[in-house]
């Protein structure tokens, strides 16, 4: 058999179907605390002081906010008590549809996350669209993210694209 | 803090930039925080192995969080960042000297709220955009 004969003719497989505009069960964050948001502050600073918004009470009382408030790109899910499988390196040659890339993310903001939140979580994939390219056979896979707080409000939704090819 | 006001920009301006030069203590740093680690922003080998022959490289994410920091340095803490969009076109390799930049490309008020839209982008020091997209963020009004 010839690599050409191998090769698939999509990469959209019934499992992915099934999964189109399907939400997954809710993940629900660890409350959030004032120092995740001042070291996430310091880390996309760093070396320069980070805004006092994110880590200074005083100052924060004094904006519209009433009090420190999270930057918008902040993850409360980082640090996970119950761990993922390690993500191992993977092989330099994979098969045609093992490999990936990072397409970009579109996020769209509603209420600002303040500490104390509970940010709930819920995934699905939103659109596939496959085409053959520069890269072969190429499935563009956007999934959205969406997060409510604890008083079920609006938080932020990332629609990310994934290039499978 | 308000810094800037709707009624005093104008489609073509260019915002100031945010310049970073990048290495692993950013990248660690980030990866502590978001709990990032990967073997591809961490280890040469690893970043060889997924396609990058200059080795690991940083994340995507970073990028993303300097545009952000672009953005509220100049429209001051209080304006409202509504939607942000980036596509990732090129790696961010280790000792990067990264300059984000932004240019308004339109005005207009939408459900009482004032409104600019930005081009904006990643430079590395060649000059290679590696991250464009746009954002939108709501400007406080002088009315």
């Amino acid at each position: 058999m010839t690599d050409a004969a191998a090769a698939p003719t999509t990469l959209i497989t019934q499992a992915l179907k099934d999964s189109l505009n399907v939400w997954s069960e809710p993940q629900v964050s660890h409350p959030v605390d004032h120092s995740d948001l001042r070291k996430w502050a310091i880390a996309v600073y760093w070396p320069d002081v980070p805004p006092k918004l994110f880590w200074d009470e005083a100052y924060a009382r004094t904006t519209k906010y009433k009090g420190i408030i999270a930057p918008r790109e902040f993850n409360p899910f980082a640090w996970p008590a119950i761990r993922p499988a390690d993500r191992a390196p993977k092989p330099a040659k994979r098969a045609v549809g093992e490999r990936s890339m990072n397409g970009g993310q579109t996020e769209t903001y509603g209420v600002h996350i303040r500490p104390g939140d509970v940010i709930t979580s819920r995934t699905a994939v939103v659109k596939m669209e496959e085409r053959v390219g520069k890269l072969g056979l190429t499935l563009y896979k956007s999934t959205e993210v969406r997060w409510t707080n604890q008083k079920g409000e609006f938080v932020r939704s990332r629609v990310s694209i994934s290039i499978i090819y | 803090m308000y810094k800037v006001y709707f009624e005093d920009v104008k489609v073509g301006d260019e915002i100031p930039s945010f310049v970073k030069q990048t290495d692993f203590m950013h990248w660690n740093r980030y990866a502590a925080v978001n709990d990032e680690f990967v073997y591809i922003h961490m280890d040469d080998e690893a970043g060889k192995n997924g396609g990058n022959a200059q080795g690991a490289f940083g994340m995507g994410n970073l990028r993303w969080a300097y545009l952000q920091n672009m953005l509220r340095e100049w429209a001051g803490d209080e304006a409202e960042l509504k939607e942000m969009s980036a596509q990732w076109r090129a790696i961010n390799q280790k000792h990067d000297i990264l300059t984000t930049t932004g240019k308004i490309t339109e005005k207009k008020t939408e459900n009482g709220e004032n409104l600019v839209r930005l081009e904006i982008n990643v430079m590395n020091q060649d000059g290679k955009g590696t991250a464009p997209g746009y954002a939108v963020i709501a400007l406080p009004s002088r009315k």
